[in-house]
């Protein structure tokens, strides 16, 4: 058996996820606490102030970061769906699972702090925009993916919440290209891979250390969850059974 | 550092309710999360043992 069919079997497989998984979760959480408590230090206390926002633009390194990584984090749960759908692996269900909620939540920050940063800023807390509309209806596919799977008998709702989130992805470019396409009182983009940013390093650096946190803690909240769904999941398991003893004992 | 005083660095200039409030659901829900799982990994591994002692009974 080839090198990559071995990789692809190995996570396939319970027991190794849960096992392994333990240690990624323990690397991403430390290095995402850790990254957010220099970030948001860096951004709220030594950053420069913004001469025409004043402090309120501090909410960037909150906002900014939940607003990418509830996208990323979409696409990543669909590409899990594919993978759910084409090779029938079980784990991405588990996964996609894991991922929603923590999804839902980052989305919902998103909006609530894009809502607290437009009221000094914009003078409203919410306009029907296309960004900010775009965004909502992403809240509503997390919620409405998570809210499918106990609607469905349980052998036919991995495969449907796998179908509706990959359906979704058609609003991840509506998102993205939302501030070109209409005229939307939400600002274009904030950093771009191809251009240097608008603003000074001492803003956008903190604001890539905040960008990393978050992309590490969500890898560490969807595992977290992942390993809970797999032994809750597969309680009546060998191995479920042989952690349990062994770390809680009877 | 941006401020003079902590005083200061609460106040954010009159836009501390805006920043501190943001930060502050955001911290809340990262415990919300933290505790759902905390709460759903017990319940599993009590079922779990509770299914083992049965067993063994």
């Amino acid at each position: 058996m080839s090198r990559s069919w071995q990789w692809f079997h190995r996570w396939g497989s319970s027991p190794y996820v849960f096992r392994v998984g333990r240690r990624w979760q323990i690397g991403l959480g430390s290095i995402g606490a850790t990254l957010l408590l220099i970030g948001w230090f860096w951004g709220l206390a030594i950053a420069p102030v913004d001469y025409q926002q004043g402090n309120s633009y501090r909410i960037i390194f909150l906002h900014v970061p939940v607003a990418f990584l509830a996208q990323s984090l979409y696409m990543g749960l669909a590409v899990a769906g594919v993978v759910l759908l084409v090779w029938k692996m079980k784990i991405a269900d588990v996964a996609i699972q894991a991922g929603l909620p923590v999804g839902a939540v980052i989305t919902f920050l998103a909006l609530v702090t894009g809502a607290i940063w437009g009221k000094p800023t914009w003078g409203t807390y919410w306009v029907w925009d296309a960004r900010l509309t775009s965004m909502l209806i992403l809240l509503f596919l997390y919620l409405g993916a998570m809210a499918l799977r106990p609607a469905l008998p349980a052998d036919v709702a991995g495969k449907a919440v796998a179908l509706l989130v990959i359906v979704g992805v058609i609003n991840i470019p509506i998102i993205k290209y939302s501030v070109e396409w209409w005229n939307t009182l939400h600002q274009g983009e904030t950093l771009k891979l191809t251009e240097r940013p608008a603003m000074p390093a001492s803003m956008w650096m903190p604001l890539v250390v905040s960008i990393l946190a978050f992309y590490c803690l969500a890898g560490y909240w969807v595992l977290k969850r992942l390993r809970t769904l797999l032994l809750v999941r597969e309680s009546k398991a060998s191995w479920a059974r042989e952690y349990v003893e062994q770390h809680h004992g009877l | 550092m941006a401020f003079e005083s902590f005083s200061e660095f609460l106040a954010m200039g009159r836009h501390g309710v805006y920043v501190w409030s943001s930060f502050g659901i955001a911290c809340a829900c990262f415990i919300g999360l933290a505790i759902e799982d905390r709460v759903a990994r017990a319940r599993a591994i009590k079922r779990i043992q509770q299914q083992l002692r049965r067993e063994n009974a």
